[in-house]
């Protein structure tokens, strides 16, 4: 808890340099990397730097290229479905201290979150590359799924990377990607969470380089990634800023997004990080809180170490060994953050904060019940949090209604209903919804004895 | 390649090529199955025909490590391996032996206990320096400094896909060796030796390399013997591992024994080969 404070104190003098650096005119946005402050880099081995170098210049070449972003365009609007919407959440906001809170409907993209973004345009400029294969690690496996549909859509093989364990979680996003023709392949190393599914995509990329593109799903790893991911997602507070000023006529005061690796965050960040009046927020995993030791907090609690490319916040021990992650959200449970997150951290831009499972899940159901809306549990840590920021900003104000707040709701919940109906208690002993098992009837005819029957043989 | 300093990897190659023959560098993780295993196999290994000796830092995200490294790491990591133990065991050997030992890390956990901190206490130790395969040159200004403060080796990697320009600026950065992977993957056995680590070789020494050793994929005296025609050393990994893993420190001389055979070759065809 005394970190927690120091770092507050370091926030809240760092926000002064963040302020006078954008007095100074220099503009926070479209930093092209390899470096934020001393964050990124390539922390790689030789071998993949002639690919990173590769897709570096396609990257480059293809942001100058109006028919690339016209290409891109135009899959954002009649595949993805954006611009996607900015909702005001009415009944949510009463709990917010009656902040106004406003909702930026990732959720409502195809394949259910922001992921589609960023997969689009790798998987374009692997065509530009010439590349035929795409692979990607996923750890919810939302990143699976939206890698497997741009490669179905583009016409690529895609291999996807899951950490054993996350397969059993998530085993439905597993069966989603085999339908959309992707391999999924188990990885058993290590912790089998996403870093481990992470190193062994790497393994795959280092070997198969010159017909496979890696599609890192988050604005992490060595550069271009970090700067590339969040080229894809800046369309993110792109929009969300225009619409703001259209539906209430002024930007926000405040701006919340979950932090994983952080690609959701920082595309809505980018919106507004050179308006000094909005404040932004960024929520990682507190896991069972940031006391346990089991938590995703790589900002809160990390320090600057080397991994998977990038220098950036790193959960490790006093050896340097990566400690493994905890959060109830597959997809915010790494130990390592993107590094312009921590370049925002330090120079105070950005206030990052953990939210336990337990405040996220709150916000899930409170959400669930009062717009109508099942958010991802990964977004569930912004709304905590923008509950949080709703109340401290309105704190004695006569008129709380004109604070307004941004959250970026960056996926549905339909992927979390087993991990929500387990959390809420809404299964019998058997894993069975309570209530769903009364049925006398039998199954009918032969399919149900077949089914039966190969049950037995597992 | 900076060679002000005396590099002891530098010395025992040249001290091999004296001989006739290239040098033989075998690689074992630390505290695999435990430290003394590991000191006592290093010392096997120097007994048994190595010039010089790699020994790894077990770490919790070895990209570049195949299925037999990742699994004798993991376990190494699981019994309790600590990283200051590596500086244990690379005295260890070197008291023992007048090889040239050299540490094996990814880079975090260096950064980790600090550049300068690491380097002072591995030369303190009596190591010839380090091996860095997730660092490249253009983020080791640290390692630059520590490395010239202490006089210890820096031996980077380049590979097939390394840039003319690369292989240049790599080479420059370097001291002892060159690290020349003979495959694009990751480490462990494979049936052949790729052609392409020959052409890396030739294209390494144009560009000013001194010494040029090949790993990756190395298991068999045939392998060592294909190599050793065209490099400065041969880099033998996970099939040492594999045979502490199954049959312990004498496992690890026997092969190295094995391996050594392959050095041994007419000294004439050598100089055809390296002509070519």
């Amino acid at each position: 808890m005394v970190r927690l404070m120091v770092d507050a104190q370091a926030a809240s003098t760092g926000e002064n340099a963040a302020e006078a650096f954008l007095q100074g005119g220099a503009s926070l946005r479209h930093a092209p990397g390899p470096y934020f402050g001393s964050y990124g880099g390539r922390w790689m081995p030789e071998s993949l730097i002639a690919a990173l170098d590769e897709l570096e210049d396609t990257f480059e070449k293809a942001k100058a290229d109006p028919e690339f972003i016209a290409q891109l365009h135009e899959l954002n609007k009649n595949y993805s479905g954006r611009p996607s919407l900015l909702t005001e959440a009415k009944r949510f906001s009463e709990h917010a201290g009656g902040a106004r809170i406003f909702l930026k409907r990732e959720d409502l993209n195809h394949t259910g979150s922001h992921k589609i973004n960023n997969v689009l345009g790798q998987a374009l400029l692997a065509k530009r590359m010439g590349k035929t294969r795409v692979i990607a690690e996923t750890g919810a496996g939302q990143h699976g799924v939206a890698s497997a549909t741009a490669a179905a859509l583009l016409g690529l093989e895609c291999v996807v990377y899951m950490g054993a364990e996350d397969c059993r979680r998530q085993a439905l996003n597993v069966a989603r990607m085999q339908l959309l023709g992707a391999t999924v392949i188990p990885v058993t190393n290590g912790s089998q969470t996403l870093k481990d599914a992470i190193n062994d995509a790497l393994r795959d990329w280092v070997t198969n380089v010159h017909d496979t593109h890696y599609l890192l799903g988050t604005a992490a790893g060595a550069h271009p990634f970090p700067a590339m991911v969040r080229f894809f997602h800046e369309v993110i507070g792109e929009e969300a800023r225009a619409q703001i000023l259209e539906q209430t006529g002024r930007l926000p005061d405040a701006v919340c997004a979950c932090i994983g690796g952080g690609s959701n965050a920082i595309g809505i960040f980018h919106g507004f990080l050179d308006d000094p009046s909005v404040k932004i927020f960024g929520f990682e995993a507190g896991g069972e809180g940031v006391e346990t030791g089991r938590h995703a907090a790589t900002i809160t609690l990390g320090r600057p170490g080397v991994l998977h490319g990038a220098r950036s916040y790193l959960m490790q021990d006093e050896d340097g060994q990566t400690i493994e992650s905890h959060s109830i959200s597959a997809g915010l449970d790494y130990p390592g953050v993107g590094p312009e997150h921590s370049y925002l951290a330090d120079i105070g831009r950005v206030s990052y904060q953990p939210v336990t499972d337990a405040e996220a899940m709150d916000a899930f159901r409170l959400l669930c019940r009062t717009e109508g809306i099942i958010p991802a549990i990964e977004s569930s840590h912004a709304l905590a949090g923008a509950l949080r920021v709703g109340r401290s900003l309105t704190e004695g104000k006569e008129n709380p209604a004109d604070t307004i707040v941004i959250v970026n709701l960056s996926g549905r919940g339909d992927k979390d209903v087993q991990t929500a109906a387990e959390w809420f208690d809404m299964l019998d002993e058997n894993g069975q919804v309570k209530g769903t098992t009364l049925s006398t009837r039998k199954p009918k005819g032969p399919q149900g004895s077949a089914a039966d029957s190969s049950e037995v043989q597992k | 390649m900076s060679e002000q300093i005396t590099s002891k990897s530098a010395a025992a190659i040249d001290r091999a090529h004296r001989e006739g023959r290239a040098a033989l560098i075998g690689y074992l993780p630390a505290g695999y199955p435990d430290l003394q295993s590991t000191i006592d196999a290093g010392i096997a290994m120097a007994r048994n025909g190595a010039d010089l000796i790699e020994i790894g830092i077990p770490y919790s995200d070895p990209v570049m490590d195949g299925p037999v490294i990742q699994a004798a790491t993991t376990e190494a990591i699981a019994n309790g391996f600590r990283v200051a133990s590596v500086f244990d065991v690379v005295r260890g050997i070197t008291e023992a032996t007048d090889v040239a030992v050299l540490v094996m890390t990814y880079w975090n956990p260096v950064v980790r206990m600090g550049v300068d901190e690491f380097s002072r206490r591995l030369a303190e130790a009596g190591g010839a320096g380090l091996i860095t395969p997730d660092l490249i040159p253009d983020e080791a200004s640290e390692w630059f400094a520590a490395s010239d403060k202490y006089g210890l080796d820096r031996v980077f990697l380049v590979a097939p896909s390394s840039s003319p320009e690369r292989l240049a600026m790599t080479v420059e950065a370097s001291r002892g060796f060159v690290y020349a992977v003979s495959i694009m993957g990751v480490t462990g056995a494979r049936a052949a030796v790729s052609s392409s680590a020959e052409q890396l070789v030739a294209n390494t020494h144009a560009a000013g390399a001194k010494r040029v050793c090949v790993g990756l994929g190395v298991s068999n005296a045939s392998h060592v013997r294909e190599i050793a025609s065209y490099a400065d050393g041969v880099i033998v990994g996970s099939a040492l591992v594999a045979a502490i893993r199954d049959g312990g420190v004498d496992a690890v001389g026997q092969l190295t024994k094995e391996l050594s055979v392959g050095l041994q070759k007419p000294a004439a065809a050598a100089t055809t080969q390296e002509e070519a």
